[in-house]
């Protein structure tokens, strides 16, 4: 796989929250972000919420991608962003989410501070733009 | 194969083809000149060159020209290339098995009894990922994932509600558990014998194929080692008291979903098979004993002639396996039974309506592979799990196909296409390759830790997903046809009380049962793991007193572990 090196990577904690061992989406997701040039670090499976915030917080990411198709989103996600704000990181990181996650649950994920979600079927370029364009905007590098 | 010429070349005598051949190449070449062909390369569902026609030439290719009565035989007679049984379908059609499950036991229960009301013939249960990863509902780590992928099964309580009027003598239940499968199926014995059904009339399968877990699903629990201990108990069990239950359904399914190619579909699926008969025999099993309960499941994807090339080669592999590597000598156990499950990774979230199409061509697929059962998937499961009323779609596309195409009245019709029995040899051949392969590394356990099987599915997935993004691959109505389309409505929600309901059952268990008999099943079932015991006999006896599912995984956890997953991208 080519890697683009570059100067001061995005660094990205790809998680699997939950018992869901459905990690395609996710080992995809964080090759295409590798080769987009950016720093992944992949959980593997069955993380609870402590175990991905903290990870976030020590790894000093950038950006929580995690991947979720059990149905378990609603109670997963919210609770690692309140870890995230509990710590004070809220600001710091970036947290989207994908998976198989219904329409109708996107605006309760999205108050509860999940920043963007994609479903199935996105291009795996549509998230690198999206990580790209919302780190520099933050101006979080 | 671009250009025919290769093929021509292939033999150094002269073939009674060969003139014809050569006016129709040249007719090609001029044909393209005016009309260039779609593509430089044809390439099949999985990426493999596919020649532009195939002819008997391509049959007679040395060193291994087809021949008929190895390669084929008739349907029932080893190798079992054109079926297991001497009539297929003309006997008695393939299980339309729906697989389903959620909520509570009392709601999946009700979706059983609808399906068979409307003529499904067997039953699969779906369980949640508590239940499949051993935690019962009220455990930390199953928040948020009761009752959500599948039904809760905490005790045996649970398990009476969910066959609750369905008679266990008359239907066959499939079983989608591996890591506590033992667990399950003592209690699937227990409900049995509350309603005077003695095991040995039980009809079933459990899937109980951990190798794949680690490879593909992820819903494993213990170490490899005393995984493969727990699935040989359970062989040694079943031949004896249980001896119409097949006790493994070795699972190339979510191989094929994790993104492999169908030629590693089989080549892992069947090289996971050869670790389970290993161990069998490693621990003193008879061969002709265990395999002929053995079965496996395989995956139906949209590329319609490699799939049916794929079934049929997965029966010549086992067969030739089986009798050669292995010695069996009963032809039961040379003949590969499967189920089939339509490919879930092709349907699309997008024009959910389409994935009804999908689904009708890889039923085709799977009937004319042979297949001795089916679950077709609902249109709207890239979405959530299915509604009933797409459920029926579903089941009535497999009662279309066997009714109304006409596909089900002769035995492996398409037996003799110089295209599928060359396709069915060029996949057998990968496949050995790749079991080859596994066996150098020292079979499929050590090939699992070291990561070299994951990592070989995951380039293929990742190469897929390229040619998609790359519209090299289309897929009609997600990367090509869109339209705007309205968010999807009437998708099955899952009560968020399930949980809590879950919980409150599992109090009043506890409160109500003889927790000194409880304690000492627990005791018995951790001398047993911790020596050589077979450990069936004395699950079945925990169940019966109403010991959860989390009590007893969690015995078998203190004494054997937990398997840490390798991780690699």
């Amino acid at each position: 796989m080519s890697e683009v090196k570059q100067a001061n990577p995005i660094r990205v904690l790809v998680a699997k929250p939950g018992l869901d061992g459905h990690d395609r989406g996710a080992k995809i997701v964080a090759r295409a972000l590798r080769d987009a040039g950016m720093e992944v670090i992949y959980t593997g499976l069955r993380q609870t919420a402590e175990q991905i915030a903290n990870a976030a917080i020590q790894e000093d990411v950038d950006v929580i991608a995690c991947s979720i198709l059990s149905g378990a989103h609603n109670t997963l996600l919210p609770k690692i962003y309140k870890l995230l704000c509990e710590e004070d990181a809220q600001e710091d990181i970036l947290f989207i989410a994908g998976g198989v996650i219904p329409d109708e649950d996107i605006p309760g994920l999205k108050e509860q501070g999940v920043a963007e979600i994609f479903t199935p079927g996105t291009p795996t370029t549509s998230i690198i733009e999206y990580i790209q364009d919302a780190v520099k905007r933050e101006g979080k590098l | 194969m671009s250009d025919s010429k290769e093929t021509l070349g292939a033999q150094t005598q002269p073939h009674y083809l060969d003139e014809s051949l050569a006016e129709y190449q040249a007719q090609v070449d001029k044909v393209n000149a005016r009309f260039p062909e779609r593509k430089q390369e044809f390439t099949t569902g999985s990426g493999d060159s596919i020649q532009r026609l195939y002819t008997p030439k391509d049959l007679e290719a040395q060193p291994n020209a087809f021949d008929y009565e190895q390669d084929l035989g008739f349907p029932g007679q080893y190798p079992f290339t054109r079926g297991v049984q001497p009539t297929m379908y003309r006997g008695r059609l393939w299980t339309m098995r729906m697989y389903a499950g959620f909520g509570t036991a009392e709601e999946s229960n009700a979706r059983y009894k609808y399906l068979v009301s409307q003529g499904s013939s067997g039953l699969s249960v779906a369980f949640d990922l508590p239940t499949q990863i051993g935690y019962d509902s009220d455990h930390d780590l199953a928040e948020g994932e009761v009752g959500k992928v599948g039904v809760a099964i905490d005790s045996l309580a649970d398990m009476e509600v969910l066959f609750d009027g369905i008679p266990l003598d008359q239907v066959s239940t499939s079983m989608t558990i591996n890591a506590p499968a033992s667990v399950l199926l003592a209690m699937y014995i227990a409900v049995g014998e509350k309603q005077g059904v003695p095991a040995s009339k039980l009809r079933g399968t459990i899937q109980n194929d951990i190798l794949k877990e680690y490879i593909a699903r992820g819903t494993y629990i213990f170490p490899t080692a005393p995984s493969m201990r727990l699935i040989t108990d359970i062989f040694e069990y079943c031949a004896s008291d249980v001896p119409l239950w097949n006790t493994i359904s070795i699972s190339g399914y979510h191989i094929r979903e994790a993104g492999s190619t169908a030629a590693q579909e089989l080549g892992f699926t069947i090289a996971n098979g050869v670790a389970y008969v290993e161990a069998a025999l490693k621990a003193g099993l008879d061969i002709d004993l265990f395999a002929p309960r053995l079965s496996f499941f395989f995956n139906a994807h949209n590329d319609f002639l490699e799939e049916i090339a794929k079934f049929r080669a997965a029966r010549r592999i086992w067969a030739r396996l089986m009798k050669e590597r292995f010695g069996a000598k009963n032809p039961k156990s040379w003949a590969l039974k499967f189920h089939t499950q339509t490919g879930g990774s092709t349907l699309t979230a997008q024009q959910p309506d389409n994935n009804i199409v999908r689904v009708a061509i890889q039923t085709l697929a799977a009937v004319l592979g042979g297949t001795q059962s089916l679950h077709t998937n609902s249109k709207d499961e890239a979405l959530a799990l299915p509604t009933e009323s797409a459920v029926q779609v579903a089941l009535r596309t497999q009662q279309i196909v066997a009714h109304e195409s006409g596909v089900a009245n002769t035995v492996d019709p398409l037996a003799g296409s110089y295209y599928i029995e060359a396709k069915t040899s060029e996949l057998e051949e990968a496949a050995l390759a790749y079991i080859k392969r596994i066996d150098d590394l020292g079979g499929s356990p050590k090939a699992i830790d070291a990561g070299y099987i994951q990592d070989e599915i995951m380039d293929a997935a990742y190469d897929h997903q390229k040619l998609v993004e790359s519209q090299e691959r289309i897929v009609v109505g997600m990367n090509k046809y869109i339209v705007e389309e309205p968010p999807p409505s009437g998708l099955l929600k899952v009560d968020l009380s399930v949980g809590e309901r879950q919980k409150e059952k599992i109090a009043a268990i506890k409160a109500s049962r003889n927790q000194e008999q409880v304690t000492d099943c627990l005791t018995a079932i951790r001398q047993a793991c911790e020596g050589e015991e077979n450990v069936m006999p004395l699950i079945l006896e925990a169940v019966k007193a109403y010991a959860t599912l989390g009590e007893i995984c969690g015995v078998m956890r203190e004494v054997f572990g937990e398997y840490q997953q390798s991780v690699s991208l």
